[in-house]
C-alpha cells in the first residue's frame, strides 16, 4: 500500500530528539528517531513500554516540543512553529486515544464531543453539522439517535468509536493511533481493528500506529517500525520484519508473542532483566545489556542504521545472525 | 433514557436522608426570604410602643422585640438579607475564585505569583480581615458582601487550581487541543465543567460561613447598619434584653443555626459523594 517511492513522504522525522527534565534526572525518551509515513500507508511502531512510542506520536502532534531534530509534515517543517500557526495543520492529524474513558470529557454529549472538531475549523454549521454528526456516527458503526447520549453510557468499544468519529470529523491525511485497542476487550479490539481497516480503505489516510502488540501491528500495518529505549532497532515492510527478523530484539520480540500451537518449538525467555532506565540508557547500543549476540564493540558506539535491501533498515552490527522464527 | 450526569447526582446525593432534610429546611428557609412580603404578618418595621417585649403568643408567635416590632416578620426579613448578603458573597467569590484558579492552574506562569497572594491572605484570619475591610470600606450591606468575597475568594482559588492542575493533563484536553480547540474554550467549556463539582461542595460551604460572618460583623457593629433587619442585626440588637426577654435573640439565633448547619450537611453530603472512596459505601 505503501506509495511509490518518488512521492514526498506525508510525515517524516528527522533526528528526532525529546529529553524530559533536566540532569541528573534527565529521561531520554526519543533518541535520534528517524523515519517517515507515506500518504496512505500505515506505519506501525511497536515496543515495550517505556519504548517512547508515545512520546513520538504526541511530538508529531505537537501536544509536546521537541528537544531536537525535526518533523516535516507534507514539506513543512512543524516542530518549531507556534500553536497558532499549527491550527490549519491541525485539520490533518488527528489522534486515537488508548483510553476510551479519559479521552471524552465526560461532562458533554456525543454530539457535542465530535461537534468540537467540527466547530473547531468551522466545517458545518446548524442542519449541516448535525447531518455531519449522524454521519460519521454511522460511518464508525454507531447510531444517529447516540449523538445525545453522554459518554458514560456507552461501553468500552463504543467510545472508542466515537473517539475515532471525532478524529474522522476533520478529514485527516493522518491518524495517530495510540494504543487504540489496549484497554478493550479482545472481541471488541477485533471489532476496532476491523473498523479502523474499513476506514483507512475507505478514506486513504495514512495511519500511525502505536502498539505493543505484535500480533496487531502485523494485522494492520504495511511497515514497522521498532523501537527499545527511544531508539529504532529495525524499520521494514511488515510481512519481512515479523517473518524474519532481522535485530536480535525484534526475534526476542516475536518470540514472547504467545502461540496456540503446543507442537511449537519452544524459544523461551530469550530477554532476561527489565529495560534499563532511560535516566542513564547503556553505552553504545542500548540493547546491548540485554542482547544474547552481544559483542564488546557493541558497547563503545551506537551501532549506525544499516540497508538490508528488500526496504529494511537495522541498528546492528551484527550481520552474521541466523534466526530461528517459527511463524 | 437520556439521564444527564446532573440528574444522577441528584439522584444518589439525596439518597442520604440527613442531606435530604437539610435540603428541605433550606428550600423552606429560601421560600420564606423570597416570599416574605406575601408570607411575614407584620411589616418587619412597623413599631407598636405599646406592645414592646411581648413573650410569643397567638399574635406573635415568636414575641416582639423592644420597638414592639414583630420577631416573626423580622426573622423572615432578616432571612431576606442575611441570605441575600451570603448569596451575592458566594457569588461573587465564585466568580473571581474560579477565574484566578483556572488561571493560575492553567497558565504556569501565573502559578506563583497567584497562589503566593492567596497564601498570604488566607493566613490572616477570616473575620479579622473581614473587619478590617469593612472598617476602611465603612458598613453597608454592599461592603459587606466585598469584604467577605474578599476574604472566601482564596479558598476558591485554591480548590479550582488544585482541580485544574489534575483536569488539564487529561486526554479529552490533550484531545481538544491537537483537534484545535481554542486555549478559551478549552478552559471554559473542559476544565471548568470538570473542576465544578468541588466548587460546588465549596460553595455550600462559603454559604454557611458568610451567613455566619455577616451575623458576627453585625454584631460586632461593622456589619450592615441595624436600621436594615438581618439575623446579625437583631441579635446584636436584642442582646441588651436577652436576659429578661430571651425571644429577640433566639429565634434569630436560630434562624442563623438551620441554615448555617443545613448548608453544612449539603456541602458534606456534596463533598462525600464525590470523594470515590467515600461514595462506595453509600
Amino acid at each position: 500500500m505503501a506509495g511509490p517511492m518518488n512521492e514526498a513522504p506525508l510525515v517524516e522525522m528527522r533526528a528526532l530528539t525529546k529529553h524530559f527534565g533536566r540532569p541528573p534526572m534527565l529521561v531520554h525518551a526519543v533518541e535520534n528517531v528517524s523515519f517517515s509515513v507515506n500518504r496512505g500507508e500505515v506505519v506501525g511502531l511497536v515496543g515495550e513500554s517505556g519504548s517512547g512510542k508515545s512520546t513520538i506520536g504526541r511530538l508529531i502532534l505537537r501536544a509536546i516540543d521537541v528537544t531536537s531534530g525535526s518533523i516535516v509534515f507534507d514539506g513543512t517543517p512543524i516542530e518549531a512553529m507556534s500553536q497558532r500557526a499549527l491550527r490549519p495543520l491541525r485539520r490533518r492529524m488527528q489522534m486515537v486515544f488508548q483510553d476510551p474513558y479519559a479521552s471524552l470529557n465526560p461532562r458533554l454529549r456525543v454530539s457535542d464531543i465530535i461537534g468540537e472538531a467540527i466547530d473547531a475549523h468551522g466545517l458545518a454549521r446548524g442542519a449541516a453539522r448535525a447531518a455531519r454528526i449522524a454521519e460519521l456516527l454511522n460511518i464508525v458503526g454507531l447510531e444517529a439517535g447516540h449523538a445525545g447520549r453522554f459518554p458514560h453510557e456507552f461501553s468500552g468499544g463504543q467510545r472508542q468509536r466515537i473517539g475515532i468519529a471525532r478524529a474522522l470529523a476533520v478529514e485527516p491525511d493522518l491518524i495517530i493511533a495510540d494504543e487504540p485497542v489496549s484497554a478493550l476487550d479482545v472481541s471488541v479490539q477485533a471489532q476496532v481493528l476491523n473498523l479502523l481497516q474499513d476506514l483507512r480503505l475507505r478514506f486513504g489516510m495514512a495511519m500511525l500506529f502505536i502498539s505493543h502488540d505484535l500480533d496487531v501491528i502485523r494485522l494492520i500495518c504495511d511497515r514497522i517500525v521498532v523501537l527499545y529505549l527511544g531508539r529504532i532497532m529495525e524499520i521494514g515492510p511488515a510481512e519481512s520484519v515479523c517473518g524474519s527478523p532481522a535485530h536480535p530484539y525484534t526475534q526476542a520480540l516475536l518470540a514472547a508473542v504467545p502461540r496456540p500451537d503446543p507442537d511449537r518449538p519452544r524459544i523461551r525467555r530469550m530477554l532476561h532483566g527489565e529495560i534499563p532506565s532511560p535516566l542513564s540508557p547503556p553505552s553504545g547500543c542500548v540493547f546491548r545489556t540485554r542482547c544474547p549476540y552481544a559483542l564488546e564493540a557493541c558497547a563503545s558506539a551506537v551501532p549506525p542504521l544499516r540497508d538490508l535491501g528488500d526496504g529494511r533498515v537495522i541498528a546492528c552490527v551484527r550481520d552474521d545472525i541466523e534466526f530461528d522464527v517459527p511463524v | 433514557m437520556q439521564r444527564s450526569p446532573t440528574r444522577l447526582f441528584l439522584e444518589r446525593l439525596f439518597r442520604r436522608r440527613l442531606v435530604l432534610i437539610a435540603a428541605l429546611i433550606l428550600l423552606v428557609v429560601v421560600v420564606l426570604a423570597v416570599f416574605a412580603p406575601l408570607i411575614a404578618p407584620y411589616s418587619p418595621t412597623g413599631m407598636r410602643v405599646t406592645q414592646r417585649l411581648r413573650p410569643p403568643s397567638f399574635t406573635n408567635w415568636f414575641g416582639t422585640d423592644e420597638f414592639g416590632r414583630d420577631v416573626l416578620s423580622r426573622v423572615i426579613y432578616g432571612g431576606r438579607a442575611s441570605l441575600g448578603i451570603g448569596l451575592a458573597v458566594v457569588v461573587a467569590s465564585m466568580v473571581a475564585g474560579t477565574a484566578l484558579g483556572l488561571f493560575a492552574g492553567y497558565f504556569r506562569v501565573l502559578d506563583a505569583p497567584v497562589m503566593r497572594l492567596v497564601d498570604a491572605m488566607m493566613s490572616l484570619p477570616d473575620i479579622l480581615l473581614a473587619i478590617f475591610l469593612v472598617a476602611v470600606l465603612g458598613g453597608s450591606a454592599g461592603n459587606v458582601v466585598l469584604a467577605l468575597a474578599v476574604v472566601y475568594t482564596p479558598r476558591v482559588t485554591r480548590v479550582v487550581r488544585s482541580s485544574t492542575l489534575v483536569v488539564r493533563e487529561l486526554p479529552f484536553v490533550e484531545a481538544a487541543r491537537t483537534l484545535g480547540v481554542s486555549t478559551w474554550r478549552i478552559m471554559t467549556v473542559h476544565i471548568l465543567l470538570n473542576v465544578a463539582s468541588p466548587v460546588l461542595v465549596q460553595a455550600t460551604f462559603i454559604f454557611a460561613y458568610a451567613v455566619l460572618a455577616e451575623a458576627g460583623l453585625s454584631f460586632l457593629g461593622v456589619g450592615v447598619p441595624p436600621e436594615i433587619p438581618t439575623w446579625g442585626t437583631m441579635i446584636a440588637a436584642g442582646q441588651n434584653y436577652a436576659d429578661r426577654s430571651m425571644w429577640v435573640v433566639l429565634f434569630p439565633g436560630l434562624a442563623i443555626v438551620l441554615a448555617a448547619l443545613s448548608l453544612q450537611v449539603l456541602g458534606d453530603g456534596l463533598r462525600d459523594m464525590l470523594d470515590p472512596k467515600l461514595r462506595k459505601s453509600l
